[in-house]
């Protein structure tokens, strides 16, 4: 297990320092400049050469890299071209609503799929697994941001239980917070609850045929104790997989619902930052989704080794 | 008064009728064997006892236990008996148990389904019963998974976990079939022995007529979901009625006119000193890679004309062996020469067309999505320029009626076939190029007796017609002993003995060979038996 661990850990370094390379050396290549941007069309050329300078951009490529790296790598992401602010604050202040935004969805999602998925494969074929069936179908088809504004309708200006948008903040109370992030959640977790369930149930239905099941239910389980004690473990393997790539899409992903709910996200930032050109963000955040992302992988790979002993055996 | 008793049970599956007034009993510490070919409802008669049926599943008739109804228990009542009263053995040990859970858990989890007991308890039960069934704790515990253990051990577990409340009946699904003939004798030896111990009725599903002569106290034979002939072992063996038993008995018994060999001279295939090995994965992060040596400096010749035997257990080295001679997998030390060219992964495709070869599965071994015509035309992309339309159409008509199929044939597709008809079409694509050597591997091992016997003379007839060198690799004794001249007996990667086929069955001279040819079970002389039994009859 332990030899199984490192072996990812080092899978993990290694594919950030891929990661960094491939980031930094992309964005060069996009075009335009970002001094010459900040100061606008009729800048003069040394005007520009001093911002540049000034910004760090006039030294050799390779250099930049490192600075920016070694800079990361102890927590300074930079400073912002056009905000002049520290990038790190930045990050700061978006993260602290996307990731418990991301986890708040996932939680709803997977509390939503799993008794769903369960309850459609082991009715499979009857009325209640095609009215699940039909309902993630739905959940599949519709984008959402659809979702969104009818949760808006409904809970924030018919009823008035939420407000329509825009984050409390934290130092408001965790409650507080909460509430104000719960339509967004909700709008992000019912198309991926949908997924889930559907992979949740065609995953239970391939264990369902499996000859250990018969086993056991020649040992006297019934159906749901079959299903329960040695189905669901079996199926968890792809479901583990889609929720880690649920996960990523959902911190990285939800630039839509922040935007319909005002919220102070990193999908916001990162897209103001793409349109000002502020090339240093960009970077950064790309970089610290990667980081987000490599780690949920690394979490799901230990995750798949508690789960099944083979690969715990198996290097 | 009998343990089991089925009477007049009738099951269908949606308009498809499967069994047809099925009655048999069973008394305490009897074994029954129900035999008959694929398709002939063994299994669905163990699962209906089980009451394990598919949901669309309609029976009707008696299926008693003791002097329960068990076609009219409650779902309830049913789970309290499944694995209490009624205890079932499954055919492939390597899918029965979960894998992720350890055999200590699923042994006691059937105890614990049954009767309420604290965990240690029940984990104690467990220990002591894996122990009777050969897996002692020092070497077995209870915290082993199952993809720590052997097919014959995970098997013994299966069992472990099947008697481990004692029940009363313990049903057993072609409980060997899946395993090596030396492990087949021992978890049938284990299998009557617990038995005699706890005093169980044994029903035993199983397609291999010598297992069911050599186990059974009575045999149930059945075809098409009927039963067709039942009884006593010995009194059926020699006094069978049924047109049916009798061709099953004569299929399974079947004996090959193989054509005297016309050997050439000169050697079609050599192999010289063939070393296979296979990287481990590493022990360690940074330690040297490991390897296992499937395959250890072996040698051997086979000469035109030759028909030549392969036999050994699984993970011997004969797949790995017939993989290098495909020229499919590079060999670490040693040479393959087959017709003076070196055999090699990157060997010219002209090379390959003298050396065809016939798989074991006839049901997945084929493109379901392609015509037979094409099927068969595929090993002419070794050819530099393949016959075409009105020549194609004749060669495929000639290749089809060389295995007994029709020209006409050619425009369907694979799964309008039986088992048996798709093994012939294995063997037609393996003949169109004219090859002068076939591998077989196991290529009969997956079909029914009589369809065996069938293809057995097809190969005969093929080796008599075009004088066809073959290398014939099976873990079935009595099948290599009918349609080969030489035998190679392989284990662990080497040969270790090879002769006649006659001479090394009759006096084998390693102790291996002697190990594996008193393992495989053998049909008894049924000349002999009906000798013997008229004595017994006979007035004093």
């Amino acid at each position: 297990m332990l030899r199984y661990t490192l072996k990812r850990a080092l899978s993990l370094g290694l594919s950030l320092v891929v990661a960094s390379l491939v980031i930094f050396f992309v964005i060069e290549v996009v075009p335009g400049d970002p001094a010459s941007f900040m100061l606008g069309l009729n800048a003069q050329p040394d005007t520009i050469a001093a911002l540049r300078s000034e910004l760090g951009l006039d030294v050799s490529k390779l250099e930049r890299y490192l600075s920016w790296v070694g800079g990361m790598v102890q927590g300074d992401f930079g400073t912002s071209y056009t905000y002049r602010t520290p990038v790190t604050e930045m990050i700061g202040d978006r993260i602290w609503v996307s990731l418990p935004l991301a986890l708040y969805a996932l939680t709803l999602s997977t509390l939503i799929a799993f008794p769903a998925g369960i309850y459609a494969a082991s009715r499979r074929g009857k009325p209640g697994d095609m009215a699940v069936m039909g309902a993630t179908q739905l959940g599949v088809a519709v984008p959402n941001f659809w979702f969104a504004m009818m949760l808006v309708l409904i809970f924030a200006i018919n009823l008035r239980w939420f407000s329509a948008g825009g984050f409390v903040g934290w130092e408001k109370g965790i409650p507080a917070a909460m509430k104000s992030l719960t339509l967004p959640a909700i709008a992000l977790a019912l198309p991926q609850s949908a997924i889930l369930a559907r992979v949740m149930r065609s995953a239970l239905l391939d264990v369902l045929g499996e000859d250990f099941m018969r086993t056991a239910r020649a040992k006297g389980l019934t159906r749901r104790q079959a299903l329960m004690r040695h189905g669901l473990r079996n199926a968890l393997i792809p479901v583990l997989t889609i929720i880690g790539m649920q996960f990523s899409f959902l911190l990285a992903g939800a630039i839509i619902i922040e935007q319909v709910f005002f919220l102070p996200g990193l999908g916001r930032l990162i897209f103001q930052s793409i349109s000002a050109r502020d090339l240093i963000v960009v970077e950064s955040v790309v970089m610290l989704l990667v980081f987000m992302v490599i780690l949920v992988t690394f979490l799901v790979d230990l995750a798949y080794a508690a789960v099944d002993p083979r690969l715990r055996s198996r290097t | 008064m009998s343990l089991l008793s089925v009477q007049n049970l009738s099951l269908s599956i949606g308009p498809l009728p499967i069994l047809k007034d099925v009655t048999f009993s069973i008394a305490p510490g009897e074994i029954v064997a129900v035999t008959g070919e694929s398709g002939s409802g063994k299994s669905m008669t163990a699962l209906a006892v089980m009451q394990l049926l598919p949901d669309s599943a309609r029976t009707s008739g008696h299926i008693m236990l003791g002097d329960e109804e068990l076609t009219a228990q409650s779902e309830k009542a049913l789970c309290a008996m499944r694995g209490n009263d009624v205890g079932m053995v499954f055919q492939e040990p390597m899918t029965a148990l979960n894998p992720l859970h350890t055999i200590g858990q699923q042994v006691a989890e059937t105890i614990r389904m049954h009767c309420i007991l604290p965990k240690a308890e029940a984990e104690a039960q467990a220990a002591a019963m894996l122990t009777r069934v050969g897996l002692p704790q020092d070497r077995f515990p209870l915290s082993r998974y199952p993809h720590e253990l052997s097919g014959g051990q995970r098997q013994r577990v299966v069992i472990a976990m099947a008697i481990a409340r004692r029940p009363r009946l313990l049903i057993a699904d072609e409980p060997t079939t899946a395993l090596d003939v030396t492990t087949q004798a021992k978890i049938l030896d284990l299998l009557k022995d617990l038995v005699e111990d706890f005093d169980m009725g044994l029903l035993m599903i199983t397609h291999d007529l010598a297992v069911v002569a050599d186990m059974a106290d009575r045999i149930v034979v059945m075809r098409k979901g009927e039963v067709v002939e039942q009884g006593d072992t010995r009194h059926l063996l020699a006094h069978m009625q049924h047109p049916y038993t009798k061709a099953l008995f004569a299929a399974s018994r079947h004996q090959v006119d193989l054509p005297s060999a016309e050997e050439g001279k000169t050697a079609i295939l050599s192999v010289q000193n063939a070393t296979r090995d296979y990287a481990l994965p590493r022990t360690k992060l940074f330690a040297p890679r490991s390897f296992h040596r499937a395959v250890k400096g072996i040698s051997f010749d086979i000469h035109q004309g030759e028909r030549v035997g392969l036999v050994g257990e699984s993970g011997c080295g004969k797949s790995t062996l017939t993989r290098a001679i495909l020229g499919l997998e590079p060999l670490q030390d040693g040479s393959i020469t087959a017709f003076g060219t070196a055999v090699a992964p990157d060997m010219p495709a002209q090379a390959r067309i003298k050396t065809q070869v016939v798989f074991q599965d006839p049901y997945s071994s084929f493109n379901p999505r392609h015509k037979v015509g094409r099927i068969l035309t595929e090993p002419f992309h070794l050819v530099d320029t393949p016959p075409t339309r009105a020549a194609l159409t004749q060669i495929i008509g000639e290749v089809l009626s060389d295995v007994g199929l029709q020209p006409s044939d050619a425009q369907k597709y694979i799964h309008e076939f039986s088992g048996g008809q798709r093994q012939r079409i294995a063997i037609a694509r393996a003949l169109i190029t004219k090859p002068e050597l076939i591998i077989f591997d196991e290529a009969v091992s997956a079909l029914d007796v009589s369809i065996r016997a069938q293809v057995l003379d097809l190969i005969a007839e093929l080796s008599r017609r075009h004088n066809l060198a073959y290398l014939f690799i099976s873990h079935d004794l009595s099948v290599v002993r009918s349609v080969t001249d030489r035998v190679l007996v392989m284990q662990n990667g080497e040969i270790v003995e090879q002769g006649e086929t006659e001479t090394v069955f009759t006096t084998p001279q390693h102790p291996y060979t002697q190990t594996l040819i008193n393992a495989a079970p053998v049909l008894p002389d049924l000349a002999a038996l009906s000798d013997k039994t008229e004595t017994a009859h006979a007035p004093a």
